[in-house]
């Protein structure tokens, strides 16, 4: 069948019959960063298409219907526009952090596009300290924030900077140590394995209670991460500062506007990965025949749904709730979260070492 | 008077202490109108806030001096469109005061019945309208659908569905609509099953409590002493419902409750406000089966001329007590009048209770304060 | 106490926000709850109350006759100067000479749509319209003359 590992596999045989081999990796690697760069543009269109049609439906109206049957063409006139824009650069802002700090905060994005399983066998990289790669490089985003907000020269910008930062590393904590309920789990943490380890079903359902209270607080932290409602009190604060993305105009602010939403793109694959079983279609425990019968769906089809279900989930909650303000938002962290997290660490780890369960 | 160069100056050069001086602009992303806020914050604190008022000054009053007693009422339902009926029935209650106009009892319920709906109209925007503040942005949509129902029986009726001008000196301009008993039979049901959905989405949320409780906090003693009326006043344990002291039309034969909470917070001015919603529906559902056969208006002169002298009248507004005074030398247009609005007072009192507290706190004591600024500057 | 509290707290917190999160979950799926009006695709469709203010005009039959006496009530009526008449004087079968309207001036721009025109008016000549769609590209269009080209008064209207 037409599957994802099938066309990779062809792919290299046939590279390699031509090339040498170095000549070949270096092929593959272009063709890799022209498929990534072309997921990011079409993720980028779907993605802000999406968020409008979810936030027209819950608030009883249509969303974007009249650029392209169903408003399929709205985002790409947005980007028309943007485009079109003329980019303002302040007069006394430093020059070159300030044009640096969007690609940062892309760059930051694209690497983590690394260790995340599309499909089977269909992974950029598996190393074999793939969780602990993905938090690292997901922490280095607020560089990219505290640029911006400094070298806008705008005194509001860099408060709004200082809040955003603030929240991102506070919540990186409990996102943390969702994560490592998990490792615990599996023992390892290679994306591969932790995939694999939910062959007879997913972690959600296979260890139940301190995996529950992990996702929970897993989707609430990565919904902080990314700056989004009810927690984007630093961009949202429109009455007064549009926050560190303030001064900028034109292409760069779209930049930002894109980087935002493929974090959400990525953070919503990892919790699948970890949480829904990533690319591994529903099996139960021993049911055979439904085990076969789910694997003709194709991996990458489950790896999207899932994702999907995971990015309207969190689209969902910006539509719902009131914002909080910056105290509150920081005392959530502290004083709920992170001791429920390590309650629950401890708890994974009796339930792991028990063997309590499924 | 401040000229151009006053202006910049204080609004952007820095306070005596090295505070930052900053606009919150006539233009707003919120709702609030042309409102100028000049805020002056020491880091996220804010320690002084002025109102400057006057984008949308358009001398109402000195306007009605050229109109006539018939003529001068399109004019205030512009001051505070979202209670129009209401001003006009403070304008006409005067002039029927002046001149001993009878009203027959048909005009007087009608009347009444329109007045609830405007208030309830009022605070469903104004519900959604905070809650967007507050960055809520779906109980807009729904409380506008409610809304959507009263602006259509005001179409039909009325025939505008915001600056209606249905209300004259003797009573209604021409009759009701024959389906207005069973459009706003079939709202007040509608209304019954879906003001839950405001308990869900926003009363009963931990966030929007956490974010209005105890913030803005305004005592009895200082709701009087600077003459804020209305949900602001009555949610800090003022007795001052309009209705109730002084009643006019047909409030005196309906059974309702005046809504007093003592906290005097944010939360307790949101509640205040939600609670008049459902006694306006019980008002309503009082009157609506029974309006009185007769004249929809009574007889008046052609031309309308009051004695000379001084007259007053108050209304409740859904924003307060408004007053309209005038002064008349016996002539055909009034030599003076002049409008107490319920905003005026109420923004006088944004300094006192935001001092002190932090940015994010101000949105929410904004919006429970429910300013509509052409209400204040007229 | 405290532990018992904090739980409770908790507790509480979430389930506010699952009951609200219900809610918007409920119109997400029901898509008949939406009321919006696709506005300029459905103008054949789309029907305004009959009390709608959306014009003045001055209704005319079908041998194109009015019931306008050029009385001027509704100029004195209206608050903003925004009706003018220029009256003309006909001659009459017997002889008589007889005030009519020549221009009913009605400048739409400036109209407050207030309704006390109409409620002033002694024979009924005038009412409101429901159409809303007035713009133009050139606001001269926006000054109306209400009677039309060689209409007269209707008999019997004094």
């Amino acid at each position: 069948m037409l599957s994802l590992e099938n066309i990779t596999k062809t792919t290299q045989e046939w590279l390699l019959t031509k090339f040498s081999p170095q000549m070949a990796l270096t092929i593959e690697c272009v063709i890799v960063i022209l498929l990534c760069i072309t997921l990011f543009a079409v993720l980028g269109l779907v993605l802000v298409l999406l968020e409008r049609k979810v936030a027209a439906r819950i608030q009883i109206r249509l969303g974007p219907n009249r650029v392209g049957p169903g408003g399929i063409f709205q985002t790409a006139a947005d980007t028309l526009k943007l485009i079109m824009k003329e980019g303002l650069t302040p007069d006394s802002a430093d020059k070159f952090l300030f044009n640096l700090a969007p690609f940062v905060v892309m760059m930051v994005a694209m690497l983590l596009l690394a260790p995340i399983a599309f499909a089977k066998n269909f992974q950029i990289w598996d190393i074999n300290i793939g969780v602990l790669y993905i938090s690292s490089v997901s922490s280095l985003s607020v560089i990219g924030i505290l640029m911006a907000g400094w070298a806008s020269n705008n005194k509001y910008s860099l408060l709004g900077a200082m809040r955003s930062g603030a929240q991102i590393v506070s919540y990186e904590l409990s996102a943390g140590f969702a994560v490592l309920t998990i490792v615990v789990l599996t023992g390892s943490l290679r994306i591969s394995d932790i995939v694999a380890s939910q062959q007879n079903g997913w972690w959600l359902f296979k260890g139940h209670i301190p995996v529950i209270i992990a996702f929970i607080l897993y989707i609430i932290a990565v919904t902080a991460e990314t700056n989004r409602a009810p927690f984007d009190l630093a961009e949202a604060e429109s009455e007064l500062t549009a926050g560190f993305h303030t001064e900028y105009s034109g292409m760069k602010f779209a930049l930002f506007f894109l980087a935002e939403y493929i974090n959400i793109f990525i953070v919503c694959a990892i919790g699948a990965t970890l949480f829904l079983g990533g690319w591994m279609p529903l099996h139960v425990g021993s049911w055979v025949g439904f085990n076969h019968f789910m694997d003709y769906i194709p991996s990458s089809v489950w790896f999207m749904g899932k994702t999907f279900f995971l990015i309207f989930l969190i689209m969902w909650f910006r539509w719902t709730f009131p914002r909080l303000r910056v105290d509150q938002l920081l005392n959530l962290e502290w004083k709920y979260l992170l001791p429920i997290s390590l309650f629950n660490l401890l708890l994974v780890t009796v339930v792991a070492i028990m063997g309590w369960y499924f | 008077m401040y000229n151009q160069t006053d202006i910049i100056k204080d609004t952007t050069d820095l306070g005596p202490d090295g505070e930052l001086v900053v606009n919150m602009g006539p233009q707003h992303p919120a709702t609030h109108g042309v409102l100028h806020l000049v805020v002056t914050l020491n880091g996220e604190t804010i320690k002084k806030i002025e109102p400057h008022l006057g984008y949308i000054h358009r001398s109402i009053e000195k306007m009605c001096e050229s109109l006539t007693y018939r003529q001068f009422i399109y004019v205030t339902s512009r001051m505070d469109y979202l209670s129009s009926h209401i001003n006009n029935t403070a304008c006409a209650l005067l002039v029927e005061k002046g001149m001993q106009i009878e009203v027959p009892e048909r005009a007087k319920v009608v009347r009444t019945i329109l007045n609830e709906l405007t208030r309830i109209a009022s605070h469903e925007l104004w519900i959604g309208a905070m809650a967007m503040d507050l960055g809520a942005f779906t109980p807009f949509f729904y409380a506008f659908r409610e809304r959507e129902m009263i602006t259509d029986i005001m179409e039909d009726t009325c025939g505008a569905r915001l600056t209606m001008n249905y209300i004259v000196p003797g009573g209604l301009m021409y009759d009701i609509h024959p389906d207005f008993q069973t459009k706003v039979k079939a709202f007040i049901k509608q209304f019954k099953e879906k003001v839950t959905e405001y308990e869900d989405l926003v009363t009963g949320n931990v966030i929007f409590q956490s974010r209005t409780k105890g913030v803005g906090v305004l005592t009895a003693k200082d709701a009087i002493s600077y003459g804020c009326t209305g949900p602001v006043a009555r949610a800090s344990g003022v007795s001052c419902d309009i209705r109730k002291i002084a009643p006019y039309d047909a409030y005196d034969r309906v059974q309702f409750d005046e809504i007093i909470e003592t906290a005097g917070d944010s939360f307790a001015r949101y509640i205040v406000r939600v609670k008049e919603m459902n006694q306006s529906i019980r008002i309503i559902e009082q009157l609506i089966d029974n309006i009185p056969e007769g004249d929809f208006v009574g007889k008046t002169k052609n031309v309308l001329k009051l004695n000379k002298g001084e007259f007053y009248q108050r209304v409740e507004t859904a924003r307060g007590e408004l007053g309209v005074y005038i002064v008349s030398e016996g002539a055909t247009t009034p030599y003076r009048i002049k409008f107490r609005s319920p905003g005026f007072s109420n923004l006088s009192v944004l300094d006192h209770i935001a001092k002190g507290s932090k940015i994010g706190d101000l949105m929410a004591t904004m919006g429970t304060l429910d300013l509509v600024i052409p209400d204040i500057d007229r | 106490m405290f532990l018992k509290d904090y739980i409770s707290d908790v507790y509480k917190g979430f389930t506010s926000l699952l009951k609200g999160m219900r809610k918007t979950g409920y119109y997400f799926t029901h898509s008949k709850e939406i009321i919006t009006e696709q506005y300029p695709d459905n103008r054949a469709t789309l029907k305004l109350a009959d009390r709608f203010k959306g014009e003045v005009i001055m209704p005319h039959d079908q041998n194109n006759e009015h019931t306008c006496t050029g009385c001027t009530a509704c100029e004195l009526a209206c608050p903003n100067g925004t009706i003018k008449i220029i009256t003309k004087f006909d001659i009459t079968p017997e002889g008589k000479k007889k005030k009519a309207i020549d221009a009913f001036i009605y400048r739409l721009e400036m109209c407050t749509l207030c309704n006390l025109c109409i409620a002033a008016c002694p024979s009924d000549a005038i009412k409101m319209s429901p159409n809303f769609e007035h713009s133009v590209f050139d606001r001269s269009k926006l000054t109306k003359i209400l009677n039309k080209p060689g209409s007269k008064i209707k008999e019997g209207i004094e």
